[in-house]
């Protein structure tokens, strides 16, 4: 080892220890006076189920599967979110739009199947990250039970049914373009109009 | 014949049912208050939910545990693991035999009702020590019998310190028997009936080797080795549950209650509060005024002991070994030197005093080098980096 001493590292020498600090007695008062003075200290505790706590708008709770301007799921069932997660708790079956259904003819693809398993769930947000339309996203419901380990599998309806509570509260706002599918279905639009298709994203996005 | 039994007997049964009664429910609610005094240091609220101020709570929390499965471990030896709760709690209740929960007077006749089970021992606290030092028995049989190595290194952990603090604790108040002549715990008390002449003003240093063995003795933080859950899960307790968990606990609570009195009993004055109580006075009134300042008095003991264990860490093993060792086994010879000097050139007592706030600094000077040494030894970690690093 080389004994040269690093210019950018502060030694700090120990502290000369006296004899207040010998006779220990000094240290324990003025630890017995801070715990003391605590007592007259306003108490920080929230009396939880009648109190209920105000959340950070980035909470990080239950999911929802948002709902597009018509109303269907906004998913597009790109895997995705469930590439990304890292508890492997998204399980999702995708199918072909109905394209004889004008209600469906701008759509490709949406879940059969979307099930989160919410006791999975290490509710890291890493989902709604990935989703390239917005259409998963986490709310601020923190209180959620159920009585067995399957009632705690949430299904597409449910999810929806979560949008459907959440998104006209406050605290949850729809984080998503109304209109447009989501900054994703953006890039596509504007490809499109330029003329110039999917070939024009590969470059952007580059290997 | 009958008439004749019970007069004799009464104040013994009354006095021991007493005792029977209050320390199992004032263990039960001390869990309640240390509750809340923990809460309080840690600006929270504590229990407040089972009844007003959550004041059930402590009976919520007794039924709960009666009512709880009893588990017997299947790889344990079933006798001595029974027992051993049992033994824990016989023998801390014990002490009690001795220990005047109200006032009593040393001399005159004892007939009627008494705050003490067993009045005029004179060996009181020799007594006191040999059984209270008895519930080592309590732990190191739990532990072994518990066939767990967590709870066998808990219970050697938690032997080696009650023998190393026995002594300590038996030389430190062996200035104040020098002082009053007697062992008998109602002499000392009657001895300090006025303020001045609290043993605390002359004894300083073995109150202070007194009160930290004494909590040493009684297992508690920052002295609790031998349940220490980072190293060793629960220490002596791991394998048990239910009642004869809480009954370790009780046996906890109570040494906690024990040392409050003696602390109170030897060195603060007992039931005397000049100005306050008259030692003379035999009235009702005044035997009530007593038992309300020596039970303030303990109850400010038992809030120091719970505030100390909210306030101060653990100790290292070693540290532990060396306070005892290095620190309160000579400081205490150095005391008691002191004290034969002044009785036996029968000076004043407040010599005493001075004698010990001077063994108390000379000890705190030589730890100052020795801590500083330690400091810059080339063992410590942190040093050897800087030794091979800068220099
Ligand atoms: S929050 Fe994290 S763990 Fe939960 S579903 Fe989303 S990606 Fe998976
Ligand atoms: S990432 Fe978004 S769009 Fe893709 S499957 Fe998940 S929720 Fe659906």
């Amino acid at each position: 080892m080389s004994a040269k001493r690093e210019k950018k590292v502060t030694w700090v020498e120990p502290p000369k220890m006296g004899i207040a600090e010998a006779l220990y007695l000094p240290a324990i008062a003025e630890g017995l006076s801070t715990t003391f003075k605590h007592m007259f200290q306003p108490r920080k505790t929230k009396q939880y189920p009648e109190e209920t706590p105000t959340l950070p708008p980035n909470y990080r709770g239950i999911h929802r599967l948002n709902r597009d301007e018509k109303g269907r799921v906004k998913c597009v069932a790109c895997f995705l979110c469930a590439t990304a997660c890292p508890a492997n708790c998204i399980d999702i079956v995708a199918a072909a739009a109905p394209k004889d259904d004008p209600n469906w003819a701008d759509r490709d693809k949406y879940p059969a199947k979307f099930v989160i398993d919410e006791l999975r769930c290490i509710y890291c947000g890493m989902c709604e990250e990935a989703c390239p339309v917005d259409a998963i996203e986490l709310t601020s419901i923190y209180n959620m039970t159920g009585k067995s380990r399957d009632g705690m599998l949430f299904d597409r309806e449910k999810l929806l049914d979560v949008f459907d509570e959440t998104s006209k509260r406050p605290g949850d706002p729809v984080r998503t373009h109304r209109g447009a599918l989501g900054p994703a279905s953006e890039i596509i639009a504007g490809a499109q109009k330029s003329a110039a298709p999917m070939s024009n994203i590969g470059e952007k996005a580059g290997p | 014949m009958l008439v004749e039994l019970w007069n004799e007997y009464w104040p013994l049964l009354s006095a021991m049912l007493v005792v029977l009664i209050a320390i199992p429910t004032l263990g039960l609610y001390m869990t309640y208050i240390e509750r809340k005094v923990a809460a309080a240091m840690q600006d929270r609220i504590g229990p407040n939910r089972v009844g007003p101020l959550g004041l059930l709570q402590a009976v919520a929390d007794g039924l709960k545990i009666f009512l709880k499965e009893q588990v017997v471990p299947a790889h344990v030896d079933k006798w001595i693991y029974l027992t051993a709760p049992a033994i824990g709690v016989v023998t801390s209740m014990l002490a009690f035999a001795v220990v005047p929960f109200g006032p009593v007077s040393p001399e005159g006749p004892h007939t009627g009702f008494r705050f003490i089970i067993a009045p005029g021992v004179e060996i009181g606290l020799v007594f006191i020590f040999a059984v209270s030092s008895l519930s080592a028995y309590a732990i190191i049989l739990g532990g072994w019998a518990s066939n767990n190595k967590y709870s066998l290194y808990g219970a050697i952990r938690s032997c080696a310190q009650f023998i190393s603090y026995e002594i300590p604790l038996g030389m430190s108040v062996l200035g104040v028997f020098a002082i009053t002549g007697s062992m008998n715990l109602e002499k000392i008390v009657y001895q300090q009936s006025s303020f001045l002449e609290w043993n605390i003003w002359w004894q300083p240093l073995a109150a202070l080797i007194f009160f930290t063995s004494a909590l040493a003795e009684s297992n508690r933080l920052p002295f609790d080795l031998s349940e220490c859950e980072q190293e060793l899960v629960g220490g002596f307790h791991t394998e048990y549950s239910g009642i004869k968990f809480v009954l370790f606990f009780l046996a906890e609570y109570t040494h906690v209650v024990t040392i409050s009195f003696l602390t109170v009993l030897l060195f603060f004055g007992g039931w005397h509060l000049p100005g306050l109580t008259d030692p003379a006075d035999p009235t009702a009134m005044g035997t009530a005024l007593r038992l309300l300042v020596l039970l303030a008095k303990v109850g400010v003991v038992v809030f120091f002991i719970m505030m100390l264990r909210w306030t101060l860490p653990r100790f290292r093993f070693d540290q532990l070994m060396g306070l005892a060792w290095k620190g309160f086994i000579p400081l205490s010879l150095f005391n008691l030197l002191g004290v034969m000097i002044v009785i036996s050139l029968d000076l004043s007592p407040y010599w005493m005093t001075l004698f010990s706030l001077i063994v108390f600094l000379v000890a705190g000077a030589l730890n100052v080098s020795q801590l500083n040494n330690r400091l810059r030894s080339p063992s410590s970690p942190t040093i050897r980096t800087r030794a091979e690093g800068a220099y």
